[in-house]
């Protein structure tokens, strides 16, 4: 790549061109086959199980470490201005409109994402989307729009738990090892976290991020090269591409939710 | 197929390939490594499409057709992999029941009868709980003609049905493609390098090298065949129109003094 060569910028662009308008066409035929996909639920269910149930324990035990140290890191702030009682909100409303979507997504794009990258990149490999094909079954009906569907399902409830494991974390750092009062603890989360701007905001976070870490992990999987090496990167690209996409669209949103 | 061409980026593989395949009959398609004979199935499977010419199927130039046209045609197509390409994640019998499931409505005990059906057709009604990663490659490629007759199709295509089985299996496989031409007019296309195999079963043999068709005819015919291609083909001779080598430049540019790297 020389990057005075005008002629191979300009390659460069077109080549990312082309991926992006193709990229942006598979999109639009997940979309599209929305009904399809959900006509044949079990399909998606099955796939839910895969990626939500088996991605559960590593996100609840991340959930609790993450609460347990909100907790601490707030208590030592607002210790300084007497308000200590509050550390309760802090963890709630940390984990709910930030830490939750946010964490879960990249927790998410490690253990679900790159193994649907796998699987789609191996079924490549195999010769099996070819051989679905030539059976007059459309792989990306079959294969890619159930997972999909999947994916967009499990990461908002995924969320949840993790926000729901963290607020336990904080509660046993913050009452049984801090000593703040339990009832005030309890009374100022529910007086601070508000329904529709905190927790509806962090629900849509996380169905976007759902949205872009499954489609991200199809999209390199089905891509890929077939061999053993275009596998291998794909499977890093999913984990890279993934993880800044979500970083770079949390801060879109939160912008976007702030100013409303 | 009329005057197809076809090839990968800037390499042509066909170059103006006229054939006609008859309903019901066997045709071998022989011919040297990649000479373009697994890129012939794959147009008529369309999954590539031709640079020039036309592949019509029952009248129909099959490039014209949108993705339901095709669907509804390649169900009428059944086709045999190299290696099988079985669903690694179901078991034999899921293998052998997805075309079903996935474009019939019948009962899961309708699926079961034709499942074991066809898997008794290739000997392998015992090995349906098997997973893929349990068979041998062999067995691999005969659930995977299970699979592909599973709708009864009116051709089958076969790549390599013969490479790497051993000459029990070898001897079945070649019946069974032959059977199933004379029971149920299948048309098949087997892709080969077998000559004996291909000879015994096959109508009518096509002979592909270089890209273009050099022989067509009944065994017989290409057994007297004084194309000199051919005949170096069953004369296994390294030297003749085919070149062993894969174009280079010449011995003494890489190796002799005027080699720089």
């Amino acid at each position: 790549m020389n990057w005075l060569n005008p002629a191979s910028v300009g390659h460069l662009v077109r080549t990312e061109l082309v991926s992006l308008g193709m990229a942006a066409r598979l999109f639009a035929r997940l979309v599209a086959l929305t009904p399809a996909a959900l006509r044949r639920f079990r399909l998606v269910s099955e796939q839910i199980f895969f990626v939500g149930n088996r991605s559960l324990s590593i996100i609840s035990v991340s959930g609790l470490f993450v609460g347990f140290v909100l907790a601490l890191q707030g208590y030592y702030t607002l210790k300084r201005y007497g308000s200590a009682e509050a550390v309760g909100l802090l963890v709630a409303l940390s984990l709910v409109r930030e830490l939750g979507p946010v964490v879960t997504a990249l927790l998410f794009a490690g253990r679900a994402g790159t193994s649907l990258t796998a699987e789609i990149g191996l079924m490549k490999a195999g010769e099996q989307l070819a051989a679905m094909e030539m059976m007059a079954v459309d792989p990306v009906r079959r294969v890619l729009a159930p997972r999909f569907w999947a994916g967009l399902i499990a990461m908002p409830l995924l969320a949840a738990v993790f926000s729901a494991v963290g607020v336990i974390g904080g509660w046993l750092v913050a009452v049984p090892l801090l000593g703040i009062d339990d009832g005030s603890f309890w009374s100022q989360m529910q007086g601070g976290v508000r329904w529709t701007a905190d927790v509806g905001n962090g629900v849509i976070k996380s169905i976007v991020f759902g949205i872009t870490v499954t489609f991200v992990a199809l999209w390199q999987g089905y891509t890929c090269k077939p061999t053993p090496e275009g596998v291998s990167r794909a499977t890093t690209q999913t984990v890279v591409v993934s993880s800044l996409a979500v970083l770079a669209l949390d801060f879109t949103l939160t912008a976007m939710m702030f100013s409303i | 197929m009329r005057g197809v061409s076809c090839g990968y980026g800037d390499r042509v593989i066909l170059s103006n390939v006229d054939l006609d395949l008859h309903r019901g009959q066997v045709i071998g398609v022989m011919g040297t490594s990649g000479g373009g004979k697994t890129t012939l199935l794959r147009l008529i499977g369309r999954q590539l499409t031709p640079i020039s010419g036309q592949v019509m199927f029952d009248g129909v130039d099959i490039a014209t057709l949108d993705r339901n046209g095709l669907y509804a045609l390649r169900r009428r197509m059944g086709m045999l992999f190299q290696f099988g390409a079985l669903f690694t994640d179901f078991s034999v019998f899921d293998n052998v029941a997805f075309p079903l499931r996935e474009h019939t409505n019948l009962s899961e005990s309708m699926i079961r009868d034709v499942v074991l059906m066809k898997l008794d057709a290739v000997g392998l009604r015992g090995a349906r709980n098997l997973m893929p990663s349990e068979v041998s490659g062999g067995m691999a490629r005969r659930v995977a003609l299970a699979r592909a007759i599973a709708l009864d199709p009116d051709l089958i295509m076969y790549d390599e049905p013969f490479a790497g089985l051993d000459p029990i299996s070898l001897g079945s496989a070649s019946r069974l493609i032959r059977d199933l031409g004379q029971a149920l007019g299948v048309t098949s296309i087997v892709v080969s390098h077998d000559v004996e195999e291909t000879f015994a079963i096959a109508d009518r043999i096509v002979f592909i090298a270089n890209g273009s068709v050099v022989a067509q005819g009944t065994p017989d015919e290409i057994r007297a065949s004084t194309d000199p291609l051919v005949h170096q083909f069953f004369t296994a001779s390294p030297d003749g129109p085919v070149e062993f080598h894969y174009p280079a430049v010449s011995i003494a540019d890489d190796f002799g003094a005027g080699a720089r790297r």
